[in-house]
């Protein structure tokens, strides 16, 4: 133990290293078969549906019938020439920048609340955390009965003042959104949380010592180097919002008069509610993951040329 | 791509580490006897934002609790009105579980659905845990042709829409006699929940370091024993907040039910939840459905709070660091 000659250490060392190239040989196989699971997954229940919908929305498909052969150019042209086509894509554009701007915009003051450590703060976050606990659905259910002008707690107000929560477009445009900004505030906190906690302490030092007041610090200091994070959050949230359903499909079903029907909703009832044509679902959802790739390599550059400034 | 999800005794001496305890560990600060960052931590670092700074001279203590208590009204209210009394429901006077009784009667019943939401969670919950720990040991121990494109395909479930796999994945499913299955609703949910458990199993073997194995294997123990002796117990946490994340996901999802069950004796939870509401001619049952919620919430609810440090972890370990 306590010297060890130059030889016999050379040959531990060749040993040491003989033993770790070992595993490495032999690796490639005991390396696949441990990763077969994954690859079966991804290969069966991902790669194969990607082709599969490719194909779909090329084809004559309906639900019932099966593939009845080509329909290429024409399954696209029905897709957008849907009468709901251009409403829903308005729609959720609209929806999507709303809920992106208010939702990152609150989710980053919660954070820049809560972020020291004391005993109510760990209060305050546990409960803005506590509803992103709760499935998309079950929200979606609690706030139909919330909102609903027989059952809800304001149902007294709403009579006295005759309105309605979901009765009008824009009424149920801004009760989902509040439903949503409930719901996520929360884990959109945590995400900007984990963003501040990588902003080292000595920025803010230099910050304090050049004098600046906390509106400067914020501007300069923090925005700035926050973001990666408010980049991540970003495509998270507009992903997240593009691909709405659950929460209009609940609670407002795309009411009133069809004023807020999402893609995503469109699809659904392309597919499964009516028409059950998946030939013409699988293009749309074609060009929603086409649309979706775009956006998402726009934002990134967007964000990379801002960090190059 | 940095981590913690082991947390060593030397990291007290990064401040950064400080700050990352107290979201872990809300009320780890009394152990230590600091008063976090923002106290008497000895003018160390200022206010590092002007909102906390402004709101700590204003009455701050009302302001943060009303805006406390906007975000846990809507559940406590839920929880309360589905005991009380409404005209139209099965709690007509009185304060009681009628809503309850409408819904255990519920066409199959609510046991048969709380039956398929559990048993379709827990497989969900057993597959992502057996995939992603093996597959998470293959990517971060093993080199083989193939690894990367194998691992960026897994991310890449993340960017493809939720339904423009869904309908494939029916087509798919009726081929090979998994319609209307529950197993089939769990290898769909298992294959969504991936990209993430994938990553997060990778970062935790990663922390681990490879002495450990290294060690077990010269001691000529199979890949496969040091696995499940040496490397399982050091991925505990890594285990915890991905079954976690998995479970609430099945258990609240919605639409791959919504698309692959039609039967009603097969539905899931909220996808008879929802379908319940304007039952009876049109009239939607209120109370039935906030009793629905609580179901459904409920178990979410207490999971998440016994469990919310390993499901801050998942955040705080690297994995959505841009």
């Amino acid at each position: 133990m306590t010297a060890t000659l130059p030889a016999e250490a050379a040959e531990a060392a060749a040993a040491s290293a003989r033993r770790r190239r070992h595993p490495g040989r032999r690796g490639a196989i005991t390396g696949w078969l441990y990763a077969l699971p994954t690859a079966l997954f991804v290969l069966l229940l991902f790669a194969l549906p990607l082709l599969l919908v490719l194909q779909m929305s090329g084809s004559d498909w309906p639900l019932l019938g099966g593939n009845q052969g080509w329909n290429f150019p024409e399954n696209y042209q029905d897709a957008v020439s849907n009468r709901f086509f251009w409403d829903s894509v308005l729609f959720t554009l609209k929806y999507t920048i709303l809920t992106t701007i208010i939702l990152l915009a609150l989710s980053l003051g919660l954070a820049l609340l809560v972020q020291e450590s004391t005993r109510w703060k760990g209060l305050l976050r546990t409960s803005f955390l506590v509803p992103s606990a709760l499935g998309l659905a079950s929200a979606s259910l609690l706030f139909y009965v919330l909102y609903s002008p027989i059952a809800g707690p304001f149902a007294g107000l709403m009579k006295a003042w005759g309105f309605t929560f979901l009765g009008t477009p824009d009424g149920a445009l801004w009760s989902t959104i509040f439903l949503i900004v409930w719901r996520y505030a929360g884990f959109y906190m945590l995400l900007m949380l984990v963003g501040l906690q990588g902003i080292p302490d000595d920025v803010y030092e230099a910050a304090r010592i050049d004098g600046a007041s906390r509106w400067q610090t914020f501007r300069s200091v923090t925005l700035p180097l926050l973001r990666p994070t408010l980049a991540l959050t970003t495509v998270l949230c507009v992903t997240g919002s593009l691909l709405a359903f659950e929460q209009f499909y609940i609670l407002t079903k795309g009411g009133p008069d069809n004023s807020t029907i999402t893609i995503v909703q469109l699809i659904y009832s392309v597919a499964f509610q009516g028409q059950n044509d998946l030939g013409v679902a699988g293009a749309l959802s074609v060009i929603v993951l086409l649309a979706l790739i775009v956006i998402n390599i726009a934002q990134i550059r967007a964000f990379n040329r801002k960090a190059e400034d | 791509m940095s981590t913690t999800t082991t947390r060593r005794p030397s990291d007290e001496s990064d401040p950064r580490s400080d700050s990352t305890i107290a979201i872990v560990a809300p009320d780890y600060r009394g152990s230590r006897g600091g008063r976090g960052r923002f106290g008497g931590g000895g003018g160390k670092r200022p206010a590092p934002t002007s909102f906390a700074g402004i709101a700590m001279r204003t009455p701050y203590w009302v302001v943060t609790g009303a805006l406390a208590l906007l975000f846990l009204y809507p559940l406590i209210w839920t929880a309360i009105s589905s005991v009380s009394p409404l005209p139209g429901t099965n709690q007509v006077d009185g304060w009681g579980f009628g809503n309850y009784a409408t819904l255990a009667n519920y066409q199959a019943g609510i046991w048969v659905y709380l039956f398929n939401s559990t048993f379709v969670s827990l497989l969900t919950v057993l597959l992502t845990l057996v995939i992603s720990l093996l597959g998470g040991y293959a990517f971060a121990r093993f080199r083989f042709p193939g690894k990367d494109l194998l691992f960026l395909s897994t991310l890449a479930i993340l960017m493809v829409p939720y339904t423009t796999l869904l309908i494939p994945l029916y087509v798919l499913l009726n081929a090979v006699g998994l319609s209307n299955s529950l197993v089939g609703v769990a290898l769909v949910l298992t294959m969504f929940q991936l990209p993430f458990s994938m990553f997060m199993m990778r970062i935790s073997f990663e922390s681990v370091p490879r002495e450990l194995d290294e060690a077990a294997m010269v001691d000529g123990c199979s890949s496969w024993r040091v696995l499940w002796q040496v490397l399982v117990p050091a991925v505990k946490p890594g285990l915890i907040t991905v079954g976690l994340f998995a479970f609430l996901a099945a258990w609240n999802d919605f639409m791959a039910p919504l698309i692959l069950i039609s039967d009603t004796n097969r539905m899931t939870l909220p996808l008879a939840i929802s379908n319940l509401r304007g039952q009876v001619q049109g009239v939607v049952d209120y109370g039935a459905t906030e009793a629905g919620v609580v179901v459904l919430a409920l178990p979410c609810i207490l999971l998440f709070l016994i469990l919310q440090r390993h499901y801050v972890r998942g955040f705080m370990s690297g994995a959505f660091k841009g």
